[in-house]
């Protein structure tokens, strides 16, 4: 075997994996000895005993574990209704339930959490109308409850776009089948068309739960220090970087999100039913009875209210003068917007940069690592593309605290930290978006058919110009989708930004908003810069979309580019 | 003696322990129409894609025009590559598709338009230049990247299986103009296809090639005539290959002799086309037989006969009006010309 690299694929070979281990493979792996470190040196597990001798930590581990199970469940109880109508029958209401699984996902769920505490809180909107007509409260939000509450109203989408395509993807004839053997309704919706689409549910179930047992800021912004993260996070900001327990909580934290991962992939193992022929229809769409119509609507309306809740608390929220114990704000004004845009307008530029930044380096790299993947024979590039999809396992939280550990002590010229710079910060937004880059990246090459770039070697174009003049106009959509998406899911990412920020100066939006929330007088200008990261969201998502659409339709529209 | 167009003197190929080309050697003559004919997997593909430098081979050179080209990169090559599927880059128009190798080429402006114009008019799409690739019919797509090729006006000409991509219908008119074009422009062209008609009509000689080895070099009709072995006689048209035994009285098998021109004695196999094969119906000839199975195509019937003890003959009688069919189980006599039969090794 001939050993086929040119020096060119070595070099880009050489940088990206520089930079996967410097900020991806070294600082988890930091976290790791520091958490299995000895004081005088060598391996110990004293770290973990202490962890398990503390009723504190063990209380935070069932409650994080309670939270994520729970979060699940609710989620499920919104989600499963709602594809099932999507799926199965036929609905006029069915582009409202299109929007409803995207609305929650442009909301970060710390925002989306104070938002939820003015509507459902103690002395919230609905707590003080349940309380003028019935003298009756709800505990929606108090403590753990309210975290379940918002990560489920936020992350049900997952579920439901899985287990809606999962739902589309069973051929007619599987149900026709089960018809003619005499099942029919429920149990045909029990034997035959739930357990084939029971993949689909647990691949969104499981992220679900990971997502959730990871998460920092929501708990954090709600107040409840009793759970995992936030207990991680307050050790590392308050006792200091040489307290081992930040560590171990960052290994369970990791050995917790990929053991959910690797379980529900063992438990997908073998049930991939693909069950779609060439030429069948997906599954048969019913129409409804009147009934069914009537349950159906009472069911969507209600879900699409609680959904639409934080959206309208936050835009209240930005708008009110004074907004406390009264269902809706006193009097309405726009001065929070103003206050954000003149006296902190470094949150929105920070982002900019960072993010756009960070949405950069995550297309070079995409690119990079999927043309070394598909393009070259090069020994050991599919190991480059595994470290990268890596980052999907590493909680922002415990990459922060990996960053912290192993940058902290290196100085920048003006003597500040590296570690708690916005250089690094969009380092670390980049590390953790790559995955998401890497795969549209590598979708956008392999539409690229190779007797393109041949074409244009043939006619005389080198390596270097076929890259630039035909593979990278022809991917420019994927790219551009890869760009926006980054940059959109960075500008809300919390949890490794509150380990990492240091100086309001050099903060982002989204530690912006965290700041702004700690005070009563604060909430205005937070959720004015909540509703701007909501809009920034909610636009980038929507051109992400239309480029992958575009992309769609001009490949569909033949050529040979396909 | 002039230089050969292409030359390969014993190229070998292989991905790791799969061998694709086994010491191929081929003289291909400037502007000649050459065919690479074989079946999927014989590496004719592979060969063509070597010529343009799309891997290099393991062991032996290419020349191209007397120069050593086996370690030049596909873009310092002048060899003009038409893709099976044609490769039109879907975000340029055909003006820039085809203005692309000029400008590699660091062609001014003026020259370039020129020579992109008369590049299309050549293939008749000219009017077309500013549409996008998707825009065209299969057929035109193929012009434009028959035009992008011609107008860097390369040494060689390679044609991936040009017509596969093609309805059937298109195939025999694109053939001719194809043809027509190479005669005109008098460049060195390659053909590779599976297709034993369209070698047969385009190639002024062809290579008949099978698991990675050249099996026979010769122009269509010799190699029809002559096959020098059992694969090329099966592989071109149909043919009685019958196995059996070279003796002093003829050649023996499943018990009858069948008359052929004298050769070494043992073991061997007779290639006979289904046309040197006579069927009387009136019982005469030297071989008598039965009818098996009669497969009707229009302008003959293809008949499968019965001599002997068990030895298939495949024959073919020309089909007029009146001369129907004859049913299976109808006694028959044979005549066998020995002058178009051919002895092969066993």
């Amino acid at each position: 075997m001939r050993f086929e690299a040119s020096p060119l694929q070595v070099v880009v070979a050489l940088l990206v994996l520089a930079f996967l281990l410097a900020f991806l493979v070294v600082p988890v792996a930091r976290v790791f000895v520091a958490a299995f470190a000895a004081p005088e040196g060598g391996f110990t597990l004293i770290h973990f005993a202490d962890f398990f001798r503390t009723s504190l930590f063990i209380e935070s581990f069932w409650n994080s574990a309670y939270v994520a199970a729970m979060s699940v469940v609710v989620a499920s109880l919104i989600a499963v209704p709602l594809a099932v109508i999507l799926a199965r029958h036929r609905f006029p209401g069915a582009a409202l339930i299109n929007t409803l699984g995207v609305l929650p996902l442009v909301m970060p769920p710390f925002v989306g959490a104070v938002a939820m505490q003015l509507v459902f809180g103690r002395n919230g909107t609905v707590n003080l109308l349940l309380m003028d007509w019935f003298d009756l409260r709800l505990p929606l939000m108090e403590g753990l409850n309210g975290v379940v509450f918002v990560q489920a109203l936020h992350y049900f989408p997952f579920i439901l776009m899985n287990l809606t395509a999962s739902l589309s993807n069973i051929d007619v004839s599987m149900e026709e089948a089960g018809q003619n053997l005499g099942a029919r309704g429920f149990t045909l919706l029990r034997t035959v068309v739930l357990p084939l689409a029971l993949p689909g549910y647990l691949a969104g179930a499981s992220l679900v739960f990971v997502k959730v047992f990871d998460d920092l800021a929501t708990p954090l912004l709600l107040n409840v220090t009793n759970m995992l993260a936030p207990q991680a996070y307050l050790r590392v900001t308050s006792v200091g970087l040489n307290d081992p327990t930040g560590y171990v909580i960052s290994v369970i934290l990791m050995v917790v999100s990929v053991a959910a991962m690797v379980g529900a992939a063992l438990l997908m193992r073998g049930r991939d039913y693909a069950t779609q022929q060439r030429g069948g229809g997906g599954l048969a769409r019913r129409p409804l009875s009147r009934i069914g119509m009537l349950l159906a609507w009472c069911f969507v309306v209600p879900v699409l209210v609680l959904v639409l809740a934080p959206h309208i608390g936050i835009l209240l929220l930005s708008l009110a003068t004074i907004w406390s114990y009264s269902p809706l704000p006193d009097d309405f004004t726009l001065a929070h917007y103003g206050t954000v845009l003149v006296s902190t307008p470094q949150f929105l530029t920070n982002t900019l940069l960072y993010c756009g930044a960070a949405g950069l380096i995550d297309v070079v790299l995409g690119v990079a690592i999927a043309w070394l993947v598909l393009r070259t024979k090069l020994p050991g590039r599919k190991l480059l593309d595994l470290a990268a999809m890596s980052a999907l396992a590493v909680p922002g939280l415990v990459l922060g605290i990996g960053i912290l550990r192993t940058y902290f002590d290196v100085e920048l010229p003006d003597g500040t930290s590296l570690a708690t710079s916005g250089l690094m910060l969009a380092l670390v937004y980049a590390v953790r978006r790559l995955p998401y880059a890497l795969r549209a990246a590598t979708a956008a090459l392999q539409q690229v058919h190779r007797s393109l770039e041949e074409a244009a070697e043939n006619l005389g174009a080198g390596k270097a110009t076929t890259l630039l003049r035909i593979v990278v106009p022809l991917m420019a959509g994927g790219l551009a989708a890869a760009f926006v998406t980054s940059f959109a899911t960075a500008a809300v990412e919390l949890s490794a930004t509150l380990v990492l920020a240091a100086r309001d100066t050099s903060a982002p939006l989204s530690y912006g908003i965290y700041v702004y929330m700690q005070s009563p007088a604060g909430r205005g200008p937070g959720a004015a810069l909540g509703v701007i990261a909501v809009v920034t969201v909610a636009i980038c998502t929507f051109a992400a979309h239309r480029i992958a659409e575009r992309e769609r339709a001009r490949r569909s529209r033949g050529g040979t580019s396909a | 003696m002039t230089i050969p167009g292409v030359e390969i003197e014993h190229v070998s190929f292989g991905y790791g322990a799969t061998r694709v080309l086994e010491d191929v050697s081929l003289s291909i003559r400037k502007g000649e129409f050459f065919a690479f004919l074989g079946p999927s997997g014989s590496g004719k593909t592979t060969l063509l894609r070597l010529i343009a430098g799309f891997g290099m081979p393991d062991s032996g050179r290419i020349r191209i025009n007397g120069r050593d080209a086996t370690r030049e990169p596909p873009w310092a090559r002048s060899v003009g590559l038409v893709f099976q599927n044609y490769a039109l880059w879907p975000h340029m128009t055909v003006a820039k598709n085809v203005a692309f190798g000029l400008e590699r080429r660091g062609v001014g402006r003026a020259e370039r338009e020129r020579r992109v114009k008369a590049a299309l008019e050549l293939v008749g799409l000219a009017h077309l230049m500013d549409r996008r690739p998707a825009q065209l019919s299969g057929g035109q797509q193929q012009r434009v990247a028959i035009a992008r090729t011609l107008a860097i006006e390369p040494e060689v000409l390679l044609l991936d299986e040009p017509l596969s991509n093609l309805d059937a219908g298109l195939r025999a008119g694109v053939r001719a103009e194809l043809v027509e074009l190479q005669r005109r422009l008098g460049l060195t062209t390659i053909l590779v296809t599976h297709d034993q008609e369209e070698a047969n009509a385009a190639a002024d000689r062809m290579a008949v090639l099978n698991e990675g080895r050249v099996l026979q070099v010769g122009a269509p009709a010799e190699l029809y005539d002559r096959p020098a072995n059992r694969f090329v006689a099966g592989f071109l048209g149909t043919a009685n290959l019958i196995e059996g035994e070279l003796g002093a009285d003829g050649f023996r098998a499943g018990g009858v002799a069948l008359p052929v021109m004298a050769g070494p004695p043992g073991r061997a196999v007779l290639a006979l086309r289904p046309q040197a094969i006579t069927l009387r119906r009136d019982g005469g000839g030297m071989l008598p037989a039965r009818v098996l199975r009669a497969e009707f195509l229009g302008t003959h019937v293809r008949y499968t006969l019965e001599a002997g003890q068990g030895l298939r003959l495949t024959a073919e009688e020309p089909h007029l009006r009146g001369l129907d069919p004859l049913p299976p189980g109808t006694p028959v006599g044979l005549a066998i010309d020995p002058a178009q039969a051919t002895l092969l090794r066993a």
